[in-house]
């Protein structure tokens, strides 16, 4: 369950490939359905889809940082230099980042004339910042470009795993994946 | 010298007195928000969408004895539309519509005006067409703070592709309704 010096819990396993999975899904689902037409029968039921996922999101990533403070962090691979361990910290509290600012931006266009967001018709997210000039534009762009950010960033962490597995040999990916 | 000197005087205090004879400058009470641009498009055929450009100025000349005279012009800033939901609203902005970025305002100038019919210029999406206005005078008179006031109502029917816009949009109906304070 809980993460040990030398491999991730099952918690953390989860949690990593769970995002991972909804980080490049919801980017491939935004990226279809703003082109929708009017009278396409998924037009309302996709960014419905689209905001309900990225408000689970938003509370996966609190829950997913609460869990990091609370674990120990497995050791990195023997071997690594100092500047492959910066880039892996720099890459990873990027993906936070990018991640909060992504679900943030995304919250602000649909909550920019005091509407909530509807998660699942479960329940409802109350809008709180309203009156920044101009505001679902802006935040439309943020969102948007940081998602192609956070893409490059996922194509650039995972061609460092797959190094690490097939080049370097190690035990990185092995580790995210629960194999020993 | 001294005779052109007093020729010239002469004729620019008349010059003066005949503008000031002439109709009587107006400019919309955008300060006071006695002023609206708003439109109305079909939703489905089941109902209406409504909104509103909330950042617009204008000026217009009117003398109720020589209405034919009047003249109007109003410059719309295209991204202030509203129609209470940001995400439509986020749309209409978007090249689907309107194009905010690439064309930010919507104009309208008067050619002539005769028989409740003000006929103009409307420049929308870079695109400029003849359309005539339906216009009813509201009301004219003292204001209780010193000012004077003329207002009135103008309605138009616009056919959305006339102007770039998707076709299932279809007829919009925009009606105006503005309070000018005279100058």
């Amino acid at each position: 369950m809980f993460n040990t010096v030398d491999r991730f819990g099952l918690i953390s396993i989860i949690l990593h490939w769970l995002m991972a999975i909804i980080v490049i899904g919801s980017f491939g689902l935004g990226w279809y359905m703003v082109d929708l037409t009017y009278y396409d029968s998924l037009y309302i039921k996709l960014p419905f889809l689209h905001k309900s996922v990225g408000i689970v999101f938003g509370l996966l990533l609190i829950f997913r940082l609460v869990w990091k403070v609370i674990n120990v962090k497995p050791t990195f691979e023997v071997g690594l230099s100092r500047l492959e361990r910066l880039a892996a910290k720099t890459v990873h509290w990027g993906f936070y980042c990018l991640m909060a600012l992504i679900v943030v931006s995304g919250y602000l266009i649909s909550t920019a004339d005091n509407s909530s967001i509807s998660v699942f018709d479960i329940f409802q997210v109350p809008a709180t910042i309203t009156s920044i000039p101009e505001q679902e534009d802006i935040a439309g762009l943020v969102h948007e470009y940081l998602s192609y950010g956070i893409i490059g960033l996922t194509v650039l962490h995972a061609s460092a795993a797959f190094k690490h597995h097939f080049i370097d040999k190690d035990n990185s990916l092995r580790k995210m994946l629960g194999i020993r | 010298m001294k005779s052109n000197i007093l020729l010239a005087t002469t004729l620019a205090m008349s010059l003066l007195v005949s503008v000031s004879t002439m109709a009587a400058d107006y400019v919309i009470d955008i300060e006071g928000q006695h002023a609206s641009v708003n439109f109305k498009a079909s939703h489905l055929g089941y109902s209406y969408v409504i909104g509103r450009f909330n950042d617009f100025s204008g000026e217009f000349s009117h003398d109720s004895a020589k209405p034919g005279e009047s003249n109007v012009k109003v410059i719309i800033q295209a991204k202030s539309l509203d129609t209470n939901h940001a995400e439509r609203d986020k749309h209409l902005r978007s090249a689907d519509f309107f194009e905010v970025d690439k064309y930010p305002v919507i104009a309208f100038e008067s050619t002539s005006f005769k028989n409740g019919q003000l006929v103009g210029n409307l420049s929308l999406r870079g695109i400029t067409k003849s359309v005539a206005l339906d216009v009813t005078k509201i009301g004219e008179g003292d204001d209780p703070w010193g000012g004077y006031r003329s207002g009135f109502e103008g309605e138009v029917s616009l056919k959305a592709t006339d102007f770039g816009l998707p076709d299932w949009v279809g007829d919009v109906a925009v009606s105006l309704q503005v309070e000018g304070i005279r100058q």
